[in-house]
């Protein structure tokens, strides 16, 4: 096994073992960026000085016999996620120049864990797509296979988790964009629930949506950042003081729970999809899971209502990129960044509002509510996470509605506010990764990650990497 | 027949509140006379990624401007946002409140002329912030527009009234008591000139006809309604009110209606300018403001916030007029500003506390007169030390009131006839008794006091 290959757990106990020093790993995985990269074109831009910087307080940390959560970690960070003198462009043109003078709270957090950032990683301009296509800086590759779609919008992120070329990853999800790309790149995807994570600095998509969560190799990687990033923020509104668990020592004791499975979800996904998902069902429940068949909405309702409430908030959240203050003009907008706007313009006009965003405001109450009822019975709600593997690059074009339909499953829970979390479940028959998703009720974070991480030591998928060629 | 038609005027005020800090992040909320773009951060620059987090103390205030206008406090509210473009505005939208208001329903009584009452009523009182300032500059000999965001995101409080003003003279009440209640309140100075209130009527005309000798008004709203900009101060109200009432009068006599519009007041020339009619009027595409919860109160912190209202000037006069027998025309003129009715109230405290210690000490009346008499500064002079300077001029040392009296009813008693000449008529004649009057006291009272303090008596 080498260096990349080791899990955050892993390369830590190395770290601080002295088998390697922050400067070394962070060489490595820049030699490895560098080889790979125009491959799969994961990063917008890369912070190797920077990298190279913040490896060696590591190290002078380590020798001081410091320790932090993520000390001397190598990671990227979705280039949504404002960092403080570094380029930060949500992948759009209008913000090729963009150096914000401040942090996320996410970035923050990670910087104050310890974290080697290594970059900015690609994503669909605005987080606008669920294939990376809509990149102004060219789409990211699937590291499985070349000619494919790593999902999006944190594309960049899967790709470069996948790929070893970062430890682990930050991505954000709307509805579908941490999960889905984790799906077709074959990794963990957490989305914790709405106001789990503070959204302050993340260039805002759907404000009512928006959640940020880590991409890893492992569920244990995945419990580790949560912990970091979780918590209430004063400068994030929406964020809840719902108390932060130490997600990665809940892991340790299995729980045995009752999993919701519901047909709609299955009947909306590839048959070979449901199979992959249903021999996982079946090996939790070898493993002592209760299955209950519950009956959840068509989740084809939750595309309308998404749809709506998505495009009236970006509507609105991208007035502000006038060109006046920073950035460049409204000339500089994508065709899908100016589909949503015109949509959303058009949606929150009067006349229509009543129609539409106040419509799909009363399902999404019913869609919260049918979760709610389904929460009852069930401690968690498994299903496909995305209803195919990925497809070709190309094969989006023309289709201005594709996200939204390959986003068909996780768009419900997104609407509902909850968390959820991908799992490689195996491979298709062309040696594509397939995932299954594990959703949980608001905040029961520890209740997902504990039966992801009861299957994974079952399974052990994440050691299977892909070919590059 | 000359008024063949009423004035309907409604008038929309904003007040920008004196809270330390902007209302959706951190910065310094003062911005007159400051560097320009030194009072900002990411969230009023509207950077990517920034979010709002309401400002407490100015949601409270907003609450309580509601309250003082006898508003109901709903206990759900929520902001919204109001799409539009404009260079100051850095988010592209303004955080505001649509159809959940901190204050709704609410009234306030005008005092008119000869004392007359009126009731106007509060629509709506509600929460938003300020935008950024443009200046149009040369520099270089190239003319540019520059921003300034120091003031965006001030706290600003919309508070607007039913359309039931009728005339100017009650519009300019109405703001005069506005502008009071707000500074009793503390939350703004309201001060015209530097933009912390601004006012916008909006301003149509009713019909109203004879008919079988009795006058009849058309119950209906007029169909448009015409709204004035751009005026900074009471006088310009007024000026603008009676121009457009003039203008639009000549509008419906011709049997025309007038264009439903906004017209900014041109104070230079004394007349309203056409800006923008009801075709080019902005949808705003208000929404629920996402990166702000739902605000909801318990009755109980609505109770505590009433608990905390300082006693407004109505109840003041009231209690100065009932109490202390004071006219309601000089409790009008001491409540009119808090701190002289403050300064008012302490100094009644201080003779009250010496006239417990039976030593000399001032009637109400006295106090009152010299406080409108004197323009008693507040700022300048404690109330104990005005106290003393009152007896000190009026030198009643060493003998009060009711002491002075009685003597001074003795030598009227004992000279009767001295007594009759003056009221017959031979004014002099009272000079002898204050001179009987002066030896009586040895000087602790001043001749003119004893005079008039005989004048008085025999009335
Ligand atoms: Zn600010």
């Amino acid at each position: 096994m080498e260096l990349h290959d080791l899990t955050i757990t892993q390369t830590k106990k190395a770290l601080l073992d002295r088998e390697i020093s922050a400067v070394e790993l962070t060489k490595l995985y820049i030699e490895r960026i560098k080889s790979l990269d125009e491959k799969f074109n994961s990063f917008v831009t890369t912070t190797f000085d920077k990298a190279l910087e913040l490896a060696r307080e590591a190290d002078n940390k380590i020798t001081q016999g410091m320790n932090l959560p993520l000390l001397g970690m190598p990671l990227a960070i979705k280039d949504n996620f404002c960092t403080q003198e570094i380029r930060t462009t949500a992948s759009s043109f209008v913000l090729e120049d963009f150096i914000p003078t401040y942090n996320s709270t996410v970035a923050q957090k990670l910087f104050d864990a310890g974290i080697v950032l290594l970059g900015k990683t690609n994503m669909d301009a605005w987080a606008h797509g669920s294939s990376t296509e809509t990149s102004d800086f060219g789409s990211t590759k699937n590291p499985w296979d070349l000619t494919r779609l790593p999902g999006g919008s944190s594309g960049g992120s899967a790709a470069a988790v996948a790929s070893d070329e970062v430890l682990a990853a930050i991505g954000s999800e709307t509805a579908g964009s941490v999960r889905g790309p984790a799906s077709w790149c074959g990794i963990v995807g957490l989305k914790p629930t709405y106001g789990r994570v503070s959204r302050f600095g993340v260039v805002a998509m759907g404000s009512s949506l928006d959640s940020p969560g880590p991409m890893t190799k492992t569920v244990e990687d995945a419990a580790l950042l949560l912990e970091v990033l979780a918590g209430k923020d004063p400068k994030d509104a929406t964020t809840s003081d719902h108390p932060v668990k130490k997600y990665s020592q809940g892991l340790k004791d299995k729980k045995m729970m009752t999993i919701g499975i519901s047909d709609e979800y299955f009947e909306n996904a590839e048959k070979e999809i449901g199979e992959k998902v249903n021999e996982a069902i079946k090996l939790l429940e070898k493993l002592g899971h209760k299955i209950k068949k519950i009956k959840l909405f068509n989740p084809k309702y939750a595309i309308d209502v998404y749809t709506i409430l998505m495009r009236s908030e970006v509507s609105s959240n991208l007035a502000r990129y006038d060109g006046i203050r920073y950035g460049f003009g409204r000339d500089r907008f994508g065709e899908e960044a100016k589909r949503r706007i015109m949509l959303g313009t058009y949606t929150l006009s009067s006349g229509y509002y009543d129609a539409y965003y106040k419509k799909a405001q009363k399902v999404r109450t019913l869609i919260i509510e049918d979760f709610k009822n389904a929460f009852k019975e069930v401690d968690v709600i498994i299903g496909p996470t995305l209803p195919s593997v990925a497809p070709k690059i190309g094969s989006t074009a023309n289709n201005p509605m594709f996200g939204e339909m390959a986003d068909i499953l996780v768009e419900p829970s997104s609407i509902a506010g909850l968390c959820g979390i991908n799992m490689p479940v195996g491979f298709d028959s062309q040696s594509l990764p397939v995932g299954m998703q594990i959703i949980g009720n608001q905040f029961a974070e520890e209740t997902i990650l504990n039966l992801a991480y009861q299957y994974e030591k079952e399974t052990q998928f994440w050691r299977e990497k892909p070919k590059i060629k | 027949m000359k008024n063949k038609y009423i004035p309907v005027i409604g008038l929309e005020v904003h007040v920008e509140l004196k809270t330390k800090s902007k209302m959706f992040c951190g910065c310094d909320a003062s911005y007159f006379g400051e560097e320009p773009n030194s009072h900002t951060c990411p969230v009023c620059l509207g950077l990517p990624g920034a979010l709002p987090v309401p400002n407490k103390k100015a949601i409270e205030w907003c609450l309580k401007i509601g309250m003082a206008l006898n508003c109901k406090i709903p206990l759900v509210s929520k902001f919204d946002r109001k799409n539009y473009f404009y260079p100051d505005l850095a988010k592209g939208y303004q955080i505001s409140q649509y159809d959940q208001p901190f204050a709704e329903n609410g009234w306030i009584e005008l005092t008119l002329k000869d004392e007359k009452k009126k009731k106007v009523r509060i629509r709506r009182v509600h929460m938003e912030e300020d935008t950024g300032k443009l200046l149009h500059e040369t520099i270089n000999g190239e003319k540019v527009s520059l921003i300034d965001f120091n003031r965006s995101g001030v706290p600003l409080v919309e508070i607007v009234t039913e359309p039931d003003f009728e005339s100017a003279e009650e519009v300019k009440a109405y703001l005069k008591k506005l502008q009071q209640i707000i500074r009793y309140l503390e939350v703004s100075d309201a001060d015209m000139e530097k933009g912390q209130m601004r006012l916008e009527p909006n301003i149509s005309l009713r019909e109203f006809r004879i008919q079988n000798s009795e006058f009849r008004i058309d119950e209906n709203l007029p169909s448009y309604k015409v709204e004035v900009k751009n005026i900074n101060s009471f006088n310009f109200v007024e000026d603008a009110i009676e121009f457009e009432i003039k203008r639009q009068s000549k509008i419906l006599d011709e049997g025309k209606l007038p264009t439903q519009e906004t017209r900014g007041w041109n104070e230079d020339r004394k007349e309203s300018v056409s800006q923008r009619s009801k075709e080019d009027a902005m949808d705003y595409r208000y929404f629920p403001e996402p990166d702000i919860p739902p605000i909801k109160w318990k009755q109980e912190q609505v109770d505590n916030l009433k608990s905390q209202m300082p006693e407004l000037p109505d109840v003041k006069i009231e209690r100065y007029v009932k109490d202390y027998g004071v006219t309601y025309y000089n409790a009008e003129i001491i409540a009119r500003e808090k701190k002289l009715a403050e300064f008012f109230e302490k100094t009644i405290e201080v003779c009250e506390e010496l006239k417990n210690k039976k030593e000399n000490s001032l009637d109400y009346k006295t106090i009152t007169n010299w406080i409108i008499n004197k323009k008693i500064d507040p700022e300048k002079i404690l109330p104990a030390e005005f106290v003393t300077e009152i007896l000190k001029a009026t030198k009643v040392e060493g003998i009060d009131e009711a002491e002075l009296e009685s003597i001074l009813k003795k030598i009227i008693d004992g000279n009767e006839k001295v007594v009759n000449d003056y009221k017959s008529g031979k004014e002099n004649a009272i000079m002898f008794l204050v001179g009987q009057a002066m030896r009586e006291l040895k000087g602790k009272v001043k001749a003119d006091e004893v005079k008039e303090k005989l004048q008085d008596l025999l009335k």
